[in-house]
């Protein structure tokens, strides 16, 4: 019997008892008085900048960032930024070298300072990991205060790359101490447009 | 048979290191607490959890099959492994059929109970682990001693020695923010020249056919953006019916595990990235035997969050590696026994029973419960060492009999402290005998009743 069929039959065999699954639809979990601030502070505890951009636009607001501000190459899937041309990229090997990347997020989440990003099923996602320092650019209006929320409002997509965000890449390996930048983002600041 | 006690004598007998590895656990323990302190919905979502896992493992096979048809839809391929060989054998062939000689791995304690990274090796194939920790403890030629903090046993100074070693970093560097950068720039070189990636899963929605994959540093995430293929190795158990199931799990898993409010990458793959190939092996190894066992089958609940390990007196004071076993600590050593119960007959003995493990575990298994009946089975099943199984016996017949409790009692007081001490008890001292028992102290106590 191949091993597909062998292993489903002794899942079967072991005669579990059905069991319900539980309704979901009930849990409503945390929710904060003020969503934004809350965001923000969970950006800082994940390691990350917050921003909140009021006027002006988010090109004036990233030239805030010393990082941004100092950068050669950059890369953005927010239209309009940055200076490679991400659909001319044959082999994500080639974004190695890219200090700077700005990507939009669909939802923001108060609870741990989680940001939405999907790739819309394009080849090169490799720049969110590769690049140096990174900026996510969520509206206000796409907060939710915590996860179950998210879940809700989500809708995953059939095909493709999707994930939660939260600071810059760290790790804690050595002796329990934090250290920021592993092996993707050195920093991460997010901004909230309105 | 592993002889915990045995094993873990030299790392109790280095008093100065056994307190600091105590204090490094622990503190990961209290980081936990106050995270869990901020959510009023806690212990609500602990009993969710459980709920959703035992619904889960309740029909395992349709939600497989499910997950199955939603993966192939969504462009990926689906393995299925009975075993560790089968498991080995089936990466190996997919990375041998591509011509694949560099492969970036993150972490997965899957194929570290399956011996995959020998295996692998043996055959030709240089095997990057590339989560720090796991690098530092592959440097070493040595198992991680945490299913989370694989390095959590080494102090920085040696982790300095050993990365002037294999990176060349300068004498004397024991800074984890210049020995974490050396590491960077290393397996930086490692990533862009990996043919493949390999990575764990930590939940595998049914309903969509994605896998998900969770870690701090973004190694699971550069491993797979950048070659063209891309391995899920996964137990049968890591199903979650749907995205909103995963919500539950989510919000408790980093909180558990590190303090975090979610870890920074928490990657959602549905299907290949254009261009390349995304394949699931999905392996039982055991699973369907502890699937089969109703006293026992609450452990596939697990969502290895460490937790337990974190807030084990045991662990604390032993160490990972004196386990023996992939996956140290109270859910090592329940699962452990049903790979191999005569191998691993001891290490449901390397607890206090205390039941702290199961008051942190996010999914509520009864881990403690669980040990307590391995060791009875154990005994049933004649695995116990006969002098383990002499001094049981010998204090059942004496609790059976009010008569020679109290004077086993008495000869306690008296003979204890100038008995010679052995196994855990090899570095303690004894506190001072009482002169008289607790009834006579009872009895004797002055004040109103
Ligand atoms: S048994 Fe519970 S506490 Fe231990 S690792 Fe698994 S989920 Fe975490």
């Amino acid at each position: 019997m191949p091993a597909r069929d062998d292993i489903l039959r002794a899942l079967r065999a072991a005669e579990v008892p059905p069991l319900p699954r539980p309704d979901l639809s009930a849990v409503a979990g945390i929710r904060y008085d003020d969503l934004r601030e809350r965001f923000a502070k969970s950006v800082v505890e994940a390691g990350g900048r917050c921003a909140v951009v009021l006027q002006g636009s988010v090109a004036s607001a990233l030239l805030q960032i010393p990082e941004y501000a100092a950068a050669t190459k950059i890369a953005s899937l927010v239209p309009g930024i940055g200076n490679l041309d991400l659909t001319a990229v044959k082999d994500p090997h080639e974004l190695a070298e890219v200090d700077f990347c700005v990507l939009p997020a669909e939802l923001g989440v108060a609870e741990n300072g989680a940001c939405w990003i999907t790739d819309h099923g394009r080849a090169n996602r490799a720049v969110c990991f590769l690049a140096q320092h990174l900026a996510i650019v969520v509206q206000a209006s796409s907060l939710v205060h915590n996860l179950h929320e998210a879940y809700a409002r989500l809708e995953l997509p059939a095909r493709g790359f999707s994930m939660w965000l939260s600071g810059p890449s760290k790790t804690a390996d050595i002796e329990q101490s934090l250290v920021i930048g592993a092996h993707g983002a050195r920093s991460c600041t997010v901004l909230v447009t309105s | 048979m592993i002889d915990h006690a045995a094993r873990a004598k030299t790392f109790v007998e280095d008093e100065v290191r056994l307190h600091w590895h105590d204090k490094a656990v622990w503190f990961v323990r209290q980081k936990r607490d106050l995270a869990r302190a901020v959510l009023p919905e806690w212990e609500e979502l602990r009993t969710l959890a459980s709920q959703i896992k035992a619904h889960t493992l309740s029909r395992l096979a349709d939600y497989l099959e499910e997950f199955e048809k939603k993966a192939l839809a969504a462009g990926a391929q689906v393995h299925w492994a009975r075993d560790a060989d089968e498991h080995n054998l089936i990466v190996h062939g997919l990375l041998q059929a591509r011509g694949v000689t560099r492969l970036v791995k993150s972490k997965s304690m899957l194929t570290e109970d399956c011996g995959l990274n020998p295996y692998l090796e043996a055959r030709g194939i240089e095997v990057v682990d590339t989560d720090l920790g796991e690098r530092i403890v592959q440097f070493r030629h040595e198992p991680p001693s945490h299913i989370v903090m694989p390095a959590i046993h080494l102090r920085k100074e040696e982790i300095g020695v050993l990365f002037h070693e294999r990176l060349g970093t300068p004498v004397g560097l024991a800074d984890p923010r210049a020995l974490t950068e050396a590491a960077r720039q290393h397996l930086r070189a490692k990533f862009l020249g990996a043919q493949a990636g390999l990575t764990g899963v930590n939940f595998a929605i049914a309903s969509t056919g994605g896998v998900v994959v969770c870690t701090n540093e973004g190694n699971a995430d550069l491993g797979t953006a950048l070659p063209p293929l891309h391995i899920a190795c996964m137990g049968v158990e890591k199903l979650v019916p749907g995205p909103r199931e995963l919500g539950v799990f989510l919000r408790l898993l980093a909180r558990s595990a590190t303090g975090q409010a979610i870890t920074t990458y928490t990657s959602h793959y549905h299907g290949p990235r254009p261009g390349a190939e995304l394949h699931i092996v999905i392996v039982d190894h055991g699973r369907s035997g502890i699937l089969a066992r109703k006293e026992f089958r609450r452990a596939l609940q697990c969502i290895r969050c460490g937790a337990c390990l974190n807030t084990c007196p045991v662990y604390r004071h032993s160490g990972g590696h004196s386990y023996g076993v992939a996956v140290a600590g109270p859910i090592g050593s329940v699962l452990a026994p049903h790979l191999d119960a005569k191998k691993n007959a001891g290490l449901p003995f390397a607890s206090t029973l205390c039941g702290s493990c199961t008051d942190v575990c996010p999914v509520r298994i009864d881990l403690h419960h669980q040990l307590l009946l391995w060791r009875g089975e154990l005994a049933a099943r004649g695995l116990v060492p006969l002098g383990k199984r002499f001094v049981s016996r010998v204090g059942r017949w004496v609790l059976l009999r009010t008569w020679a409790y109290r004077l086993f009692g008495k000869l306690a007081r008296i003979f204890a402290p100038l008995l010679p001490r052995s196994g855990w008890t090899r570095q303690r001292e004894l506190p001072p005998m009482p002169r008289e028992s607790f009834r006579a102290q009872w009895r004797n106590r002055a004040g109103p009743r």
